[in-house]
């Protein structure tokens, strides 16, 4: 008990500002440089697929886009249900810092797949299950986004947003495992199976791959981060002007 | 190097990803150092 209520310590807005200070400049030195380790290894030190050509080369950035555009969802599927259960206002401001970092995330991958597409499959999008559910996931984290813009009463919008996270996270789920469930459609299932191992890919292109896959988890960290930063001091800002006006 | 006949796919990608890339930390970076300063004048004035 006394071991979770000091986790539960590290949102409090003054403590979080604190950690989150000193983590930061870490985690923008490991995101960026493995980011880069990992582009510059995959784009300029490795050759190309006997099926694919150069355009194996893509992989690099669609496949750690992806997984964060997903994994970002179910980060403000777990910031949600934090705030409707405990109602610590730094887990909502998380959710709404990691909503614009995970859209980008959504669209880097749609584009990417897209370009990829083309010369591969012979059309740049499909109706194919995976790639319908990304579709929209991408419209639920605009909405989100929309949402929490368009109510000014916080902790309301604090509220809605999280039902809307929750319902969204359904297509997270279905965007991970589309191609799984519905074995059909032109997108290939998972290259780099975490959980059930077995992976599809072979080591020469797999390592640039998933230093890369780390480099994008860090930056996106560091990225909502610094948005959940500066949508604490919005909000101490907020109710300093409002003091100062009356 | 020789990206063969997808050079033209492979760097549209990859433009593509570093301009959204750039443009989300981009916008982070400007609204952190915007609110910030706000703040700091905002607490200077109820202090001074």
């Amino acid at each position: 008990m006394h071991a979770m209520g000091s986790i539960w310590e590290y949102a409090n807005p003054r403590k979080f500002m604190g950690w989150t200070g000193h983590a930061l400049p870490w985690l923008w030195a490991i995101g960026l440089g493995l980011c880069a380790l990992g582009l510059v290894w995959g784009f300029f030190f490795t050759g190309d697929d006997f099926r694919m050509g150069s355009t194996v080369k893509i992989i690099y950035i669609h496949v750690p886009a992806a997984l964060m555009a997903i994994n970002g969802y179910f980060l403000m599927f777990a910031a949600a249900l934090i705030w409707l259960i405990r109602r610590q206002p730094v887990s909502a401001l998380v959710g709404r810092a990691a909503a614009p970092v995970g859209l980008v995330m959504t669209l880097i991958g749609l584009v990417t797949g897209a370009i990829w597409g083309q010369p591969m499959w012979g059309t740049w999008w499909a109706w194919d299950p995976r790639l319908t559910s990304f579709l929209i996931l991408a419209l639920f984290y605009l909405g989100y986004i929309a949402l929490w813009e368009a109510i000014s009463d916080q902790d309301l919008a604090g509220d809605l947003t999280a039902m809307l996270a929750i319902v969204g996270s359904v297509f997270a789920v279905l965007s991970r495992y589309a191609a799984r469930f519905w074995n059909q459609g032109l997108h290939q299932g998972t290259s780099v199976p975490v959980v059930t191992g077995g992976r599809t890919i072979d080591d020469y292109f797999f390592w640039p791959l998933a230093i890369t896959m780390v480099g994008f988890f860090f930056l996106f960290v560091a990225l909502v981060l610094v948005r959940a930063r500066t949508e604490v001091r919005a909000r101490r800002l907020s109710v300093l002007q409002a003091r100062q006006a009356i | 190097m020789d990206l063969g006949q997808y050079a033209f796919e492979v760097l549209a990608a990859y433009g593509a990803s570093f301009a959204l890339l750039g443009a989300v930390v981009a916008t982070t970076l400007i609204r952190a150092r915007r609110v910030r300063r706000a703040l700091e004048e905002a607490e200077a004035r109820k202090n001074g």
